[in-house]
C-alpha cells in the first residue's frame, strides 16, 4: 500500500512542525483545554462505559430483588429509583453517547481523512455537558433522591401532584443536558461528513458508516427537540405551576406520550443504526471482500431514518386510540422491517461470497445476528395491535427491547471495540480472553432475557418490585438472575483483557486487519494531526482501491492548524481554513451552563442569574483573536 | 383456526415442557373469545417468525462454514466479486418474500383486531372501572342510584354475557389487564374509554395493573370472578343491600370502633354514617376473597395485620397505621367479617 508511506507519520521536520501545531499542551490545563476529536471521543467512550457498568450494577440489584417471590431485599421506593436510573442511564448516558458520540467523534474525522472534526470546541463543550447531565442523575441516586418515575416519566405520575420533591426534576434536567450534548455532536458530525471528506470521497464512495452517522445526525436534529419540549413542559408544570399536562385544568396526559415517543422511537433507531453501521464496516474486513449491496444498504439506512419517525404510536396501543389509526401504525411499524431485513440479506450475501478469516469481532457479529434477529422478530409481534395489548408493559417487552438494544447496539459495540481498540491504544487485545468474554456474556444474556418472554406471556408486568409466590414466576426469575452472574463475569474478563492489553498487548500495526477505510491509513494510535498528508480516495474502500501511486494532498500548512474543506457532493477541494485550537472556554461554558441548568431546578432565578456567566463564557469563547499568522479568510483552492 | 392453535399448543408443550403452566394466569390460556383470537394470532406469528429465524440462522451458519479460511496470512482483496449476480437475485427474492410475509402479518393482525372488537352488545353488562393508587373502584352504573353497585378490586361478571368496561382514573395512569380475558387497557385520567369482552369459562381470573403507577404498582391486583347468571344476580342483589346490622355485642362494638377511629375518614359502609370515598367501599367487605387489592386473603389474621400495619405490608400505600387496643381490634374484625 503505497499510500500508507505518506499517511503514516514518520520522523521528519514536517511531522515535527505538525506535532508542535496540533499537539495538546501538557498538564492540568492541557487536559481541560484539549479539543481534539480523538481525545474527546475516547472520553465519551470511557465515560459512557463507566455509566454502562454502573447501570449494569443497578440491573444486578434489581435481579437480586426479583430472584425470589416476596423478597425483602429492596423496597419499592429504592427499587423505583433503580429501574428509572438504570433505563435512563443505558439510553441517555450509555447507548447514544457511546455509539453515536463516542465512536462517531473518534472515527468519523479519521474515516473522512480529515485533520480534525468540524467545530472542535462545540464538540468538547458537548462532552462536558453530557458529563454534567450524567453526574446530575447519579448524584441524585446516591443521595437517595434519584428519579423514580420510569425512564419515560409518564405524566401525571411524574407531575407535581404525584411526584413532589426534586427527584423527577433531576431526570428531566438530565434530559436537557444530554439532548444539548447530542445536538452539538450531531452538528459537528454532519458538518464533518459533508465538508471535511478527503478529495475523491464523493457521496457515492462514502463508507456506509459515514452515511449512517449523517442520517443519525439529521435524526437527532429532528427527534431531540421533541423530547426537549416535553421535558421542558414537564419542568414548567413542576417548577412554575403551568398546567400543560394537568387533566384537571384541561391539560392532556396523552400529549406527553405523543411528544415523548415522537422522540422515543427514532431514538431506538439512533441506537440501532450505529450497530448496523459497525456490521457493514466490519463484515467486509473479516470476509475479505467488498460489501455486497452498498446502494441498497445506504438506501435502507436513509429509509430507516424516515420511517423511524412514523411508528411512535405503537408504544401507545393500550391507550385505546381508534382502531384505524392503530392499524396505520401497525403498517408503518412492519414497514420498517423491510430496510432492516434488506441490510441483513446484504450482509449474508457478503458472507456467502466472502472468505471468512476468523477473529474476535466475528464472534460478536454472529452474536449480533442471533440476538438482534430474535428481538426483531418479537418486534414484529409487538407491531400487531391485538398481540401488543396482551404483552405491552410486561416482561415480554422487557425481553424484546433488551434483545433489540443489546443485540443491536451492545454486541456491535463490542465488535467495534475489539476492532478499533488497536487503533485507539496501539495494542491488540487478547483473543482467548475475548472468546471467554463473548461466551460468558452470550450465554448469560440468553439465560436472563429469553426467560423473560415466558414471564411476560404468563402475566408478569414490568416495573414490579416484587411478586406473589402463587403466581409461579419464581423459577423463571431465578433463572434470569443467574444469567446476570454470567454477564458480569464476561464483563470482568473484558475489563481485565482491556487493562492488561493496553499495557502489554502485542503492538498493533497501522492496519492490523488490512481494512479498507481511511482510519487505518495512519499510525495506531493516530498522531494529533491524524495524517501527515491528507489522503485522496479512488473508491468506496479507500485503501483497498488505492492506486500504487495514489497521490496525497500537499499545500496544507503545517505551522497553523489548517484543515481542507471540500464540497458536499463530490468532495472537491474548495478552500482551507484554520481549525479552532485548544481552549478552556468550552469547559468553562459547560460549567456555567450546568450551573444554570441545575440551579433552575431549585429556583427560577437561576435562569436570569445563571445566564450572566454563560454570556461571559460565550463572549470569551467567540471573541475574535487576530493572532493567526495566515489570512483566516477562505483561500480559494488552486487545483 | 381452533385446530391450528390446539396443534401448535400441543407441539409447544411437547418441545418446551409446558412453560405456561396450562390452566393458569397466562395470555396463552384464554377464557374468553377475545383472548382466544389473540392466542390464535400469537401462534400464527410464532410459527411464521420461527421459520424466518431458522432460515436466517441456517444461511448464516452455511455462509460461515462455506467460506472459512485460516488466519495465518490475511487475504488480499480482489477487485472481482464473484457470485454477486446470484447474490443479487437471492437478496431481491428474500426482500420480496419479506414484504409478502409482512403483508400476511398485517392482514392477520387487522383481522384479529376486528374480531377482538366485534363483541355483540345486546344484553351487555356495563362496568365502570376507576383506577386509584393502588386499588380498583368497581361500579355497576344504573340510571337508578339505588340499583348502582360499588365495590372494589373484585369484578363479578356473568359467563356468556357481553361485558362493557368503561375506564377512568382518579389519579395517575393505570392499566387494567387480566391476560386470560383480554388485552390491557390504560385507565387515563381525563380521557374515558371503553372496551368489551365476554367470558366463556366460569372461574376466578387474576389481573394486575400493567402501567407503572408508583410505589405499590407491584401489588395492585384484581380478580375477575366469572359465574353463572344466577350466581351473578344473587351476588348483585346482595351487594345492593346496605351493610348488615351487627348481630351481637362484639360486632356492635366493632362498628363503634370503625365509626370513631380513622377508618371513617376514608371508607364507606352504606347504612352507617361512614361515607368517605377516598378508599374502597367496605359495605360488603366480607363477601370478597382478598383484601388490599388482592394482596392478602380475607381472613381475620391478615385483616388484623393490614389494619395495624398497612405500611409494613405495602410500603407507601395511602392507608395510615391504626393503633388499636387488642379488644377493639378483635371487635372491629368481627364486625368487618360480618359484612357479607
Amino acid at each position: 500500500m503505497a499510500i500508507a508511506e505518506a499517511t503514516v507519520p514518520r520522523e521528519s521536520e514536517h511531522t515535527d512542525r505538525l506535532n508542535h501545531t496540533w499537539g495538546r499542551s501538557r498538564g492540568f490545563l492541557g487536559w481541560f483545554s484539549t479539543v481534539h476529536h480523538t481525545d474527546i471521543g475516547i472520553r465519551y467512550m470511557v465515560t459512557s462505559f463507566v455509566f454502562f457498568l454502573l447501570g449494569g450494577v443497578l440491573a444486578g440489584l434489581m435481579r437480586l430483588q426479583l430472584a425470589r417471590p416476596n423478597n425483602g431485599l429492596i423496597g419499592p421506593d429504592r427499587y423505583n429509583q433503580l429501574f428509572t436510573v438504570h433505563g435512563s442511564t443505558m439510553i441517555f448516558l450509555f447507548a447514544v453517547p457511546m455509539l453515536f458520540q463516542g465512536f462517531g467523534v473518534y472515527v468519523v474525522p479519521l474515516m473522512c481523512g480529515a485533520r480534525a472534526i468540524a467545530f472542535p470546541r462545540l464538540n468538547a463543550f458537548s462532552y462536558y455537558i453530557y458529563l454534567g447531565g450524567g453526574l446530575l442523575l447519579w448524584i441524585g441516586l446516591f443521595l437517595n433522591i434519584g428519579a423514580d418515575a420510569g425512564w419515560f416519566a409518564y405524566i401525571p405520575l411524574s407531575g407535581p401532584q404525584f411526584s413532589p420533591g426534586k427527584r423527577v426534576d433531576f431526570w428531566a434536567q438530565m434530559i436537557t443536558f444530554t439532548e444539548v450534548s447530542a445536538l452539538g455532536s450531531a452538528i459537528c458530525l454532519a458538518t464533518t461528513i459533508l465538508r471535511y471528506r478527503a478529495p475523491g470521497m464523493t457521496l457515492n464512495r462514502m463508507p456506509i458508516l459515514l452515511w449512517e452517522k449523517l442520517v443519525l445526525s439529521i435524526m437527532v436534529m429532528f427527534a431531540m427537540p421533541a423530547v426537549m419540549v416535553v421535558s421542558g413542559l414537564l419542568l414548567l408544570d413542576r417548577l412554575i405551576g403551568t398546567q400543560f399536562f394537568n387533566p384537571a385544568e384541561g391539560g392532556d396526559v396523552l400529549l406527553y406520550q405523543h411528544l415523548f415517543w415522537f422522540f422515543g422511537h427514532p431514538e431506538v433507531y439512533i441506537i440501532f443504526l450505529p450497530g448496523a453501521a459497525i456490521m457493514s464496516t466490519i463484515i467486509p474486513v473479516f470476509w475479505r471482500r467488498h460489501i455486497f449491496g452498498y446502494t441498497p444498504i445506504v438506501v435502507s439506512v436513509v429509509a430507516t431514518g424516515f420511517i423511524g419517525f412514523g411508528v411512535w404510536v405503537h408504544h401507545m396501543f393500550a391507550t385505546g386510540l381508534p382502531q384505524l389509526s392503530e392499524s396505520f401504525f401497525t403498517a408503518a411499524s412492519l414497514m420498517i422491517v423491510i430496510p432492516t431485513a434488506t441490510q441483513f440479506f446484504c450482509w449474508l450475501a457478503t458472507m456467502w461470497n466472502g472468505r471468512l478469516q476468523f477473529r474476535i469481532p466475528v464472534l460478536w457479529i454472529f452474536g449480533f445476528f442471533f440476538i438482534f434477529l430474535i428481538g426483531g422478530l418479537s418486534g414484529v409481534m409487538l407491531a400487531s395491535v391485538p398481540l401488543d395489548i396482551q404483552v405491552h408493559d410486561t416482561y415480554f417487552v422487557v425481553a424484546h427491547f433488551h434483545y433489540v438494544l443489546i443485540g443491536g447496539a451492545l454486541f456491535p459495540m463490542f465488535a467495534g471495540l475489539y476492532y478499533w481498540m488497536p487503533k485507539m491504544t496501539g495494542r491488540m487485545l487478547n483473543e482467548t480472553l475475548g472468546k471467554w468474554h463473548f461466551w460468558l456474556f452470550f450465554i448469560g444474556f440468553n439465560m436472563t432475557f429469553f426467560t423473560m418472554h415466558f414471564l411476560g406471556l404468563r402475566g408478569m408486568p414490568r416495573r414490579v418490585y416484587t411478586y406473589n409466590q402463587n403466581m409461579n414466576w419464581g423459577a423463571l426469575n431465578m433463572m434470569a438472575t443467574l444469567g446476570v452472574a454470567f454477564m458480569f463475569a464476561g464483563l470482568v474478563v473484558f475489563l481485565a483483557n482491556f487493562l492488561h492489553s493496553r499495557e502489554y498487548g502485542p503492538i498493533a500495526e497501522h492496519n492490523p486487519w488490512k481494512a479498507g477505510s481511511l482510519e487505518w491509513a495512519t499510525s495506531s494510535p493516530p498522531p494529533p494531526y491524524n495524517f501527515p498528508y491528507i489522503p485522496t480516495v479512488n473508491g468506496r474502500e479507500a485503501l483497498w482501491e488505492a492506486a500504487p501511486n495514489q497521490p496525497v494532498v500537499s499545500g496544507i500548512r503545517d505551522d497553523v492548524p489548517e484543515v481542507l474543506v471540500t464540497n458536499s457532493l463530490d468532495a472537491d477541494p474548495e478552500y482551507k481554513e484554520e481549525s479552532e485550537g485548544a481552549s478552556l472556554w468550552p469547559f468553562l461554558t459547560a460549567l456555567a451552563v450546568s450551573a444554570a441548568f441545575v440551579g433552575s431546578i431549585f429556583t427560577a432565578w437561576a435562569v436570569p442569574i445563571g445566564a450572566v456567566p454563560v454570556i461571559v463564557c460565550l463572549l470569551g469563547w467567540l471573541w475574535p483573536r487576530g493572532h493567526s499568522p495566515s489570512p483566516r479568510m477562505a483561500e480559494k483552492w488552486s487545483q | 383456526m381452533i385446530a391450528l392453535s390446539t396443534t401448535t399448543s400441543n407441539l409447544t408443550l411437547a418441545i418446551l415442557g409446558d412453560p405456561y403452566h396450562a390452566g393458569q394466569h397466562a395470555a396463552l390460556n384464554p377464557a374468553s373469545g377475545q383472548a382466544a383470537h389473540i392466542e390464535w394470532l400469537y401462534w400464527l406469528l410464532f410459527w411464521i417468525l420461527a421459520i424466518v429465524f431458522v432460515l436466517v440462522m441456517a444461511t448464516l451458519t452455511a455462509a460461515a462454514r462455506k467460506s472459512v479460511t485460516p488466519v495465518q496470512e490475511i487475504l488480499d482483496i480482489s477487485r472481482e466479486n464473484p457470485g454477486d449476480e446470484g447474490a443479487a437475485w437471492a437478496v431481491g427474492t428474500a426482500v420480496g418474500v419479506t414484504v409478502v410475509t409482512l403483508l400476511v402479518v398485517l392482514v392477520a393482525s387487522v383481522v384479529t383486531g376486528k374480531r377482538v372488537e366485534a363483541v355483540p352488545l345486546n344484553n351487555s353488562v356495563t362496568i365502570q372501572v376507576r383506577g386509584h393508587q393502588w386499588w380498583w373502584e368497581i361500579t355497576y352504573p344504573n340510571s337508578e342510584p339505588y340499583l348502582t353497585v360499588t365495590t372494589a378490586n373484585e369484578i363479578h361478571v356473568p359467563v356468556g354475557r357481553p361485558i362493557v368496561v368503561l375506564t377512568d382514573s382518579g389519579d395517575v395512569i393505570h392499566s387494567l389487564w387480566a391476560p386470560n380475558i383480554a388485552g390491557k387497557r390504560d385507565l387515563l385520567p381525563g380521557i374515558p374509554t371503553s372496551f368489551s369482552f365476554q367470558v366463556d369459562k366460569p372461574g376466578i381470573y387474576h389481573g394486575q395493573c400493567a402501567e407503572f403507577c408508583g410505589l405499590q404498582h407491584a401489588q395492585m391486583g384484581f380478580a375477575i370472578i366469572a359465574e353463572s347468571l344466577d350466581q351473578f344476580s344473587a351476588w348483585y342483589r346482595q351487594q345492593l343491600k346496605p351493610a348488615a346490622e351487627p348481630a351481637n355485642e362484639a360486632e356492635a362494638r366493632g362498628r363503634d370502633v370503625f365509626l370513631t377511629h380513622a377508618c371513617v375518614m376514608c371508607h364507606t359502609i352504606r347504612g352507617t354514617t361512614a361515607g368517605s370515598r377516598y378508599g374502597p367501599d367496605l359495605t360488603h367487605i366480607a363477601s370478597r376473597d382478598m383484601i388490599a387489592a388482592e394482596t392478602l386473603p380475607n381472613v381475620p389474621g391478615a385483616l388484623a395485620g393490614w389494619i395495624l400495619d398497612p405500611q409494613g405490608v405495602k410500603p407507601g400505600n395511602h392507608m395510615a397505621p391504626n393503633i388499636l387496643a387488642p379488644d377493639d381490634l378483635q371487635a372491629l374484625i368481627a364486625y368487618l367479617q360480618s359484612l357479607h
